[in-house]
């Protein structure tokens, strides 16, 4: 089971990884693990296991380019996120790292700390309690690159860009 | 007929394009800063093998968000991103005290009209201050465009944000630029484009305040045709009557008042009378959104022969060493020294808290910066509001939030 990480609307990559805590600052980049969420939610890294989601209100990740915020997100293991709308660079520095993005308005549907089953293929997540939810099934070419791992693994596989006709 | 972003993607993926398609185009020119050049240049060899970038004359490099160096660490890393310019044979770096990528690149000449422009920036959308398509990414984006020479997007919509009339005293480009924020919201132009009409009385860096303050509400580009400029491009885009927009929003400028975006989004914006006596502790005025030489001179114009007021620090870094060159060759730089300011190195500063000017917890800054969210310049327990150069030159006279039409033309200061 996964454990849903409920957020509000408007989380911004300043509250994902402060610009203090970027790999830029840091003299061993790995520590960048320990620092999502550092002050907006200082019990998220420390909880937080492999396969988790985060379920956050609209416009999540707006701000900054940094990719270093959805490698933190990465680095822990977060298995999906899922928001009724992401800010655009955030979008495809996640879709980049292979992190699934799913569009979706789960704020009312999910509590902070249900524990769910998320099966990324069909889109299907089944609560504790054994309600089922049905998460809108992405575009191909998002697909595509997450099953490639990431766009790098996916340009060096197809030698092309996502929706280009190849 | 086309949008300004339809004309510049159809240049640049060699087909008529619209809003909606999904293009690959070719890129004119790519912007890597400090702060994320060690990770691109990690991918760009390590991920996707390539040993150059694909054309060095079409990279600029600029060491600007934490210049000088705060630390062994960024020192070392500055170290190992200029060897890496050299190797791959880079005539373009713009290194410590040059000032910020986006005025830099334009100063420089090196972003056009109708170019497509990729920075490792967010607030790359400045680009659009001439005329081009410019937009930020990610690292992995980056270190991608840097072995390719291409990149993938969407064409997007485009929102309208037309301005008519004219500046009253005392209210501007940031003013506006708020104002937008307030009525699109931080989301309200995601996926889209911003163009801004009705503004071509404007200069060149005072479009860029506009331009970089599209990524707050969420655009991937905000472009201000380059009407009245005199600068040549590979495409000169203009407005098209007939062009097709997703919306168009009405800003009268002669009724705007002086705009304040308070703690902690940027679109929560008011009216500066409507919010009550706010004291600051600090006044800082830089970033590519307003620490350009004409917001150093509206500040200036505002401090001439006067003191800030007892317990209020004022500082001052100018976007580019070329503003600064200016301030100091016209008395600009003198007045805002004699008035008690301090003068920062060109660069990034204090806008993403890792030097020059980080708060204190319980700290309120008035900053002309773009990002106003907890934690951003430093201490999550500060306060930001982020507001034109005019207001934070009155508020540092008076020591709270003051309506420049309220300490201008002699009126007497009463401070805190």
């Amino acid at each position: 089971m996964a454990r849903v990480w409920l957020f509000g609307p408007d989380i911004n990559t300043d509250q994902i990884v402060p610009g203090r805590y970027a790999p830029y600052m840091l003299k061993d980049e790995s520590e960048l693990r320990r620092y999502p969420f550092i002050e907006h939610r200082p019990d998220f890294a420390p909880n937080v296991r492999p396969g988790d989601i985060i379920v956050a209100g609209k416009n999540f990740g707006c701000g900054s380019s940094r990719e270093y915020a959805p490698l933190a997100l990465r680095m822990v293991g977060i298995g999906a996120i899922i928001a009724p709308l992401f800010a655009r660079i955030f979008f495809r520095n996640a879709l980049n790292l292979g992190i699934p993005c799913f569009t979706a308005d789960l704020t009312h549907e999910l509590a902070d700390g249900d524990e769910v089953e998320l099966d990324l293929e069909s889109g299907r997540i089944t609560t504790s309690t054994g309600r089922v939810i049905h998460l809108p099934p992405p575009p191909l070419f998002l697909r595509e690159v997450w099953a490639a791992g990431g766009i790098v693994p996916f340009y060096r596989q197809y030698g092309r860009f996502p929706g280009e006709v190849a | 007929m086309p949008t300004m972003s339809e004309q510049i993607l159809s240049r640049v993926a060699g087909r008529p394009v619209r809003a909606g398609d999904v293009v690959t185009a070719n890129v004119d020119l790519v912007m890597v800063h400090d702060s994320l050049a060690p990770s691109i240049i990690r991918i760009l060899h390590q991920e996707l093998g390539a040993e150059r970038v694909w054309d060095p004359q079409r990279v600029a490099v600029v060491i600007d968000h934490v210049a000088p160096a705060a630390s062994v660490q960024t020192a070392e890393k500055q170290q190992e991103v200029r060897r890496w310019v050299r190797a791959q044979g880079i005539p373009n770096l713009f290194d410590v005290g040059r000032g910020i990528s986006h005025p830099v690149l334009v100063e420089e000449g090196l972003a056009q009209p109708g170019m497509l422009i990729l920075g490792s920036d967010s607030h790359s959308t400045a680009y659009g201050c001439v005329g081009a398509f410019g937009t930020g990414m990610g690292s992995t984006d980056i270190a991608l465009a840097l072995a390719t020479g291409k990149t993938w997007l969407r064409v997007p919509e485009t929102i309208v944000v037309r301005a008519r009339g004219t500046f009253g005293f005392g209210v501007g480009p940031k003013d506006l630029a708020l104002r937008a924020a307030r009525l699109l919201r931080a989301d309200g132009a995601t996926y889209a484009a911003i163009e801004w009409h009705g503004v071509e009385q404007l200069s060149v860096m005072e479009r860029m305040t506009l331009a970089t303050l599209s990524i707050e509400m969420g655009a991937k580009a905000g472009i201000v045709p380059p009407t009245g400029l005199d600068l040549s491009g590979p495409l000169v885009p203009t407005v098209d009557a007939d062009a097709q927009y997703q919306e168009v929003v009405e800003i009268d400028l002669s009724q705007l008042e002086p705009q304040v975006s308070a703690p902690h989004y940027v679109d929560n914006v008011v009216d500066l009378s409507d919010l009550g006596r706010v004291a600051v502790d600090v006044v800082y005025l830089g970033t590519c959104t307003n620490g350009h030489y004409e917001d150093m001179a509206v500040a200036a114009q505002i401090l001439a022969g006067r003191r800030l007021a007892p317990g209020v620090r004022m500082i001052v870094v100018p976007a580019s060493a070329q503003a600064l060159q200016r301030a100091a060759a016209d008395g600009t730089l003198a007045t805002l020294l004699a008035a008690g300011a301090t003068i920062g190195t060109p660069g990034c500063g204090a806008c993403i808290g890792r030097h020059m000017g980080v708060l204190a917890p319980g700290e309120v800054c008035l900053f002309t910066g773009n990002r106003n969210f907890r934690g951003r310049m430093g201490s999550p327990e500060a306060q930001i509001y982020l507001a034109s150069p005019a207001v934070a030159a009155a508020t540092a006279l008076t020591g709270y939030l003051t309506d420049p039409r309220a300490v201008m033309d002699g009126q007497p200061v009463e401070s805190r």
